[in-house]
């Protein structure tokens, strides 16, 4: 039983940790790199624009899309490896 | 064939569609009317989730949104899909653990309160019915611009076929329901966007040809775009925006609203298994991508299509900008769907200086040295869109399918938000909080009638728009962002977070977020009745009413943690709970009580 309860924090805190690193991704593209840091990549050419236009207007949804399934993908490997699974 | 026909036939089709998937799929169960029987594949509920999120407003609104706003309203773009990241990680994938059938179910369950609850269920109402006015107004002017009916037949057309699929079939009919929604709006969405970006770019696939090379002039097109623009005195298409704390604010707010929107978390309780609930949100992400990434390039090749109509010498290589401003088309000359949309009264042309040519610029600009009275024509961002196809000059059918995309994009939101309002009527309100001995027989045939007198109460408001419809958009996406998301958001990752401090919380970020709203906007949206006037002077720290719902989370966040830490632990039971949602193991299909 103990056993089983400190498996589960183990898996829990997995889980908090991936959700950060994929929110701190989350981040930088849609705050930082389309809306902050847009001065500081005007440099960076994209068809007749910058790279922060491209990445509020296509780039943070592209990425959306990838940590999702980054995150499905590496929560069921968690499932399986700590026996939580369905 | 005429056109009317054209688009009777098509609209038509699709209706038989919906109908025929109604009577394939009868709910049988509770289950089956609040969950679908919980046996939905992950792709179909991805599908049908998009579906159900893009509403009338992604399909008609959107792209003319980002035509008149360019990089500024880039905010909508990475807002209403930012939110499925959220959604996936955050609530998801525990809530369809729990394994209830309803949103006011965990709130209730997990603060062990029926106060809570019904913050939950009233909160949800709000925000629910008044998303769905815009759904039905949207339908109304679909029918009408299309089938030639009038606006009130249109509703109540609007209103009998969603009758006929969600009250016999509940979120059983609604999800095959919204399958075939998604199709006939992705394909009506996709198709005139692919034609303009190969006319314009040479490059079919319009994500792409947004960002090469206006064949024309050999520019690139943004480029070409931030030229024609400029030279009519309004602001650059790229151009960046100053208030970046109001832009990243209002970004999280429409973030953070779409993650706690009702009708879609719902969605996720449909699967099958907590694994296939996250893989089911990037399925829908995906299906949501392929409009959010077209729409960006229709607006931007719809704002060029229809200067260039007016300014024909700016189309293809401009040594002199403002020289090419001089000779804008005569008015008798205008292009046929000009025409047809002036009928409508969404374009208006008015000869200020008496040339008999449509001078359109920045009504803000002076160009009194160019011999211009001002601008005279005016275009409402709605129709670009519908005119899209009108405007690249393509076969009549392509204009029936858009008609069946942009009914096919409200009715499915619309379904999922009466379902949302009917579940919590019957299940939480009737079955939880009145009347728990009721039968699955008095339950089903309570989920039926809430659900009837949901599309009553939408039919209604529908045919009789609040005048602030516009600006309740803001209210649903405040409510569910400051409200109902923090506290299912800290029910899942704080066990210590008791009764009092999510009460607490959620009626402290409802009621600061009503108040920035209506002191800006109108008390109870009454216009004329704004404490302040609704300018960035005067907003606090340069934060849009419409941007608030995020500080209200956070607002919600630190009141329920701090009254929380000084009122008692929530009970074991409750602490167990919250364990057992964290951990996939032993999910169900989702449980009756």
């Amino acid at each position: 039983m103990a056993d089983d309860k400190s498996n589960a924090a183990e898996y829990w805190k997995a889980n908090v940790r991936l959700i950060f690193g994929c929110l701190v991704v989350w981040a930088f593209v849609s705050y930082g790199c389309a809306i902050l840091f847009r001065p500081l990549l005007a440099n960076i050419s994209v068809g007749g624009t910058d790279l922060g236009f491209w990445f509020a207007q296509q780039g943070s949804i592209l990425t959306f899309i990838v940590l999702i399934f980054f995150y499905a993908w590496r929560m069921n490997k968690l499932d399986q490896k700590f026996g939580l699974g369905e | 064939m005429s056109q009317f026909a054209i688009n009777l036939l098509f609209v038509g089709a699709s209706f038989a569609l919906y109908i025929g998937i109604a009577v394939w799929a009868r709910a049988g169960s509770t289950k089956d009317f609040y969950v679908a029987g919980g046996g939905v594949h992950p792709i179909t509920n991805g599908m049908a989730t998009a579906a159900d999120w893009m509403s009338a407003a992604s399909f008609i609104s959107m792209a003319g949104l980002l035509a008149s706003g360019g990089y500024a309203n880039s905010t909508f773009l990475m807002g209403w899909t930012g939110g499925f990241v959220i959604l996936a990680m955050l609530l998801a994938p525990y809530l369809r653990k729990f394994g209830k059938f309803t949103v006011p179910d965990f709130i209730g369950d997990r603060f062990y309160s029926n106060t809570a609850r019904f913050v939950a269920i009233v909160c949800l109402i709000i925000a629910s019915v008044t998303y769905v006015i815009g759904q039905m107004t949207g339908a109304g002017v679909a029918f009408s611009r299309f089938l030639e009916v009038s606006n009130t037949w249109g509703i109540w057309l609007a209103a009998l076929i969603v009758f006929l699929y969600a009250v016999f079939g509940g979120m059983k009919g609604i999800t095959y329901t919204q399958v075939a929604q998604y199709i006939v709006l992705i394909v009506a969405y996709t198709i005139p966007a692919v034609f303009i970006a190969f006319q314009l770019t040479g490059n079919p696939i319009p994500m792409f040809g947004m960002f090469s090379t206006h064949t024309e002039s050999g520019v690139p097109l943004l480029q070409k775009l931030d030229d024609v623009v400029s030279a009519l005195g309004f602001q650059d298409y790229t151009a960046d925006v100053d208030n970046k704390l109001n832009m990243v604010l209002f970004t999280l707010s429409l973030m953070v609203g779409t993650a706690g929107l009702p009708h879609v978390i719902i969605r996720f309780f449909t699967v099958p298994k907590v694994s296939d609930a996250r893989w089911s949100a990037g399925w829908a992400l995906v299906f949501i991508a392929l409009l959010y990434l077209t729409a960006p390039a229709v607006g931007s090749m719809a704002r060029l299509n229809l200067m260039t109509t007016v300014y024909p010498e700016m189309a293809g290589q401009v040594e002199n900008y403002e020289e090419a401003t001089q000779n804008p088309i005569l008015y008798e000359d205008r292009p046929d769907w000009f025409r047809t949309w002036e009928d409508t009264g969404l374009i208006t042309f008015n000869d200020l200086n008496n040339d008999g040519r449509i001078q359109f610029y920045n009504e803000t600009a002076d160009y009194t040295d160019r011999g211009w009275e001002g601008n005279e024509l005016t275009v409402n961002n709605d129709i670009l869109v519908l005119a899209n196809p009108e405007i690249a000059n393509l076969p009549a059918w392509v204009i029936g399918l858009i008609a069946a995309g942009g009914i096919a994009a409200a009715l499915s939101t619309a379904a999922g938000l009466l379902l949302a309002i009917s579940s919590a009527v019957s299940h939480d309100l009737i079955k939880t909080m009145i009347n728990p001995k009721i039968s699955e027989k008095g339950e089903m045939l309570a989920a039926r009638i809430s659900m009837a007198g949901a599309i009553l109460l939408a039919t209604y408001l529908g045919l009789n728009p609040p005048g602030f419809a516009a600006q309740t958009v803001a209210l649903a996406f405040g409510i569910a962002g400051a409200s109902l998301f923090p506290a299912l958001m800290m029910g899942i990752f704080s066990t210590r977070m008791n009764n009092m401090g999510a009460i607490a919380g959620m009626l402290s970020g409802l009621i600061c977020t009503l108040l920035y709203i209506f002191t800006y906007l109108g008390w109870f949206f009454i216009p004329g009745t704004n404490t302040l006037a609704n300018t960035p002077d005067n907003w606090i720290l340069g934060i849009s009413p419409l941007s608030f719902g995020a500080v209200g989370a956070m607002i919600n966040f630190i009141v329920a943690f701090a009254v929380s830490s000084v009122t008692a632990k929530p009970p074991q039971e409750i602490r167990d709970l919250v364990e057992s949602v964290r951990y996939p193991k032993g999910a169900g299909a989702a449980i009756d009580h």
